[in-house]
């Protein structure tokens, strides 16, 4: 009689998290868009010699096996500047959401971990930026700076998109602060700064890697609107950058639509994926979304 | 001796710390080594509060706790802890979910014993393992979830006895475990108790005070109301409040339709 091993259901701890990643379709649609994008906005650039704002072509031209995505009404290649705006605009996400997201989690974390006064001021610091209108102090940084960047654009917003996220990372370690888990670790010895990093950050991993998600897509959208209306980056291309040309030379009544979709449809498509990667995001480390 | 001294915890509530609460007001009792005292009171009346100020975990407004007579705030913390340790109530919140339980130990060495060699480490962890009657094996490498909260609690007061404590802090340690692994634990303490460690035993069951504390102090709204040896408060006691809590304690031969 053979003895027959009971296969376990269940993947081991560790790795539960990738094994349901994998199984999760908005995850890998989202993750699959962003990645492919990506792609394009890093290795592209170096396929194409010539700066994007190069006068190259003939006016007008829609899209062909020369030029992919056709040329404006000045003979510039618009493909070239479709790749060299992606790169433009996933650096603005990426720097302005991180910064808001270390920001967000200094003072989220010291607020929530400290208590006492070093909260109340903080979170009144906190209220004050949330209170401020964001997009109208940006209008005034921006038109006050004569020659802008992408990185001073992406520092701007990354200064003012944090305080939602501390508010929301203050709450969370709040409550993982009365935890006993943290009271043994404080009568163990460990100083503060390791039991917020190696404690209480473990427990809210996945809640912090959403919340950069988010900040690094909300943070593309800030820049598009800056971008369309004329306070992008003057030294660069930028999606949002595009859409404000083709809408100030009459892109859509000279019908040159190759001009305004691929940008538009950029953006749509970078921050659409990232919410639904979030979404997957949220599945695969929150057992009760689990459709499995 | 531990000593308590007119220790007073009052907390700020209300917006801008308005108002005031007084959750100990003016706790003075003792702990000798190789004794335990039973800190009796009912949810609300302050008695973890006290553990907790006993821990360093919070601040007295007011009073002093001291150690052979040195005010505990003077040592630095690592060495107080070197001293005396705690043990919580709930063993599932003590540990980090998302680490193994034997991290426990691992946050010690860290702090305490950086020079110490693996072997020399192993065969420490050992002895304390056996000396709270756990075999290595059963509790070393395995997740908070794959143990059961007596594993858990005991794998804390081995933690604890992995630093030459004087006294040990136990915050109702044993009102989360069921009746068969509950015994388990209390003996333990009595044990250590015989080696020479001062026991501060927080309960809210009198029965559990009385089985296992040489001293007893009935704390009522953040006041002692009761302080003495546990045969005497258990026998006579002087304080309507521990008259009443004693009637109320339930008996195993007892039905309701006769109590009353």
């Amino acid at each position: 009689m053979t003895t027959t091993t009971v296969e376990p259901l269940r993947p081991p701890v560790r790795w539960e998290a990738l094994y349901f990643a994998l199984r999760n379709t908005k995850l890998l649609v989202g993750m699959g868009i962003i990645l492919i994008l990506l792609g394009i906005g890093v290795i592209g650039p170096f396929f194409i010699d010539k700066p994007p704002s190069e006068y190259v072509g003939m006016q007008m031209q829609p899209p062909s096996g020369e030029f992919w995505l056709g040329t404006n009404t000045f003979g510039q290649d618009l493909w070239a500047q479709f790749v060299h705006g992606l790169r433009t605009t996933f650096l603005v996400g990426a720097l302005g959401g991180g910064i808001a997201a270390v920001i967000g989690m200094a003072i989220g974390f010291l607020a929530g971990y400290k208590g006492g006064w070093i909260d109340e001021i903080l979170t009144m610091f906190t209220n004050v930026v949330l209170v401020l209108p964001t997009l109208a102090v940006l209008f005034i940084l921006n038109a006050y700076i004569g020659v802008r960047g992408a990185g001073m654009q992406a520092l701007f917003i990354g200064l003012t998109q944090w305080p939602w996220a501390a508010r929301s990372i203050r709450a969370q370690t709040f409550s993982l602060r009365s935890r006993d888990f943290v009271d043994l670790a404080r009568l163990s010895g460990v100083g503060s700064g390791r039991i917020i990093m190696r404690e209480i950050a473990p427990n809210m991993s996945s809640y912090l890697l959403l919340t950069f998600i988010l900040l690094f897509g909300g943070s593309i959208l800030i820049a598009s609107s800056l971008d369309f209306i004329g306070l992008g980056p003057t030294d660069a291309v930028s999606l949002g950058l595009m859409l404000q040309q083709a809408h100030q030379w009459s892109a859509m009544h000279l019908g040159l639509w190759w001009w305004f979709i691929p940008p538009g449809a950029g953006i749509t498509l970078i921050v659409g994926a990232l919410y639904v990667a979030n979404v997957g995001l949220d599945e695969v480390f929150n057992p009760k979304l689990r459709e499995l | 001796m531990l000593k308590l001294d007119g220790v007073t915890k009052v907390y700020r509530i209300g917006a801008f710390g308005g108002q005031t609460m007084t959750a100990v007001d003016e706790a003075g009792f003792e702990i000798k080594p190789g004794e335990v005292v039973s800190l009796i009171g009912e949810s609300g009346s302050g008695k973890s509060t006290i553990g907790k100020m006993v821990l360093r975990l919070l601040t007295p407004t007011a009073g002093t706790i001291s150690i052979d007579g040195r005010d505990i705030r003077q040592m630095g913390k690592r060495d107080y802890y070197r001293k005396v340790q705690g043990v919580f109530q709930d063993p599932f919140s003590s540990y980090n979910p998302v680490f193994k339980a034997d991290r426990v130990f691992g946050m010690l060495r860290e702090v305490y014993f950086r020079g110490v060699p693996d072997k020399e480490w192993t065969s420490k962890i050992e002895s304390a393992l056996d000396a709270v009657r756990l075999s290595p094996e059963a509790v070393l490498n395995k997740f908070p979830h794959q143990l059961s909260g007596g594993q858990l609690q005991r794998l804390l007061i081995a933690r604890a006895l992995l630093l030459d404590i004087e006294y040990l802090v136990a915050d109702e340690i044993i009102s989360m475990l069921d009746a068969s692994t509950r015994i388990d634990v209390l003996n333990l303490l009595a044990d250590l108790k015989l080696r020479g460690l001062g026991v501060l035993f927080i309960t809210h069951d009198l029965a559990l005070g009385n089985y296992i504390s040489e001293r007893t102090v009935v704390l009522h709204k953040g006041r002692i109301v009761e302080y003495g040896a546990t045969d005497a408060v258990f026998e006579q006691p002087e304080h309507a409040y521990t008259r009443k809590l004693l009637a109320s304690v339930p008996q195993l031969h007892t039905k309701w339709e006769d109590a009353s």
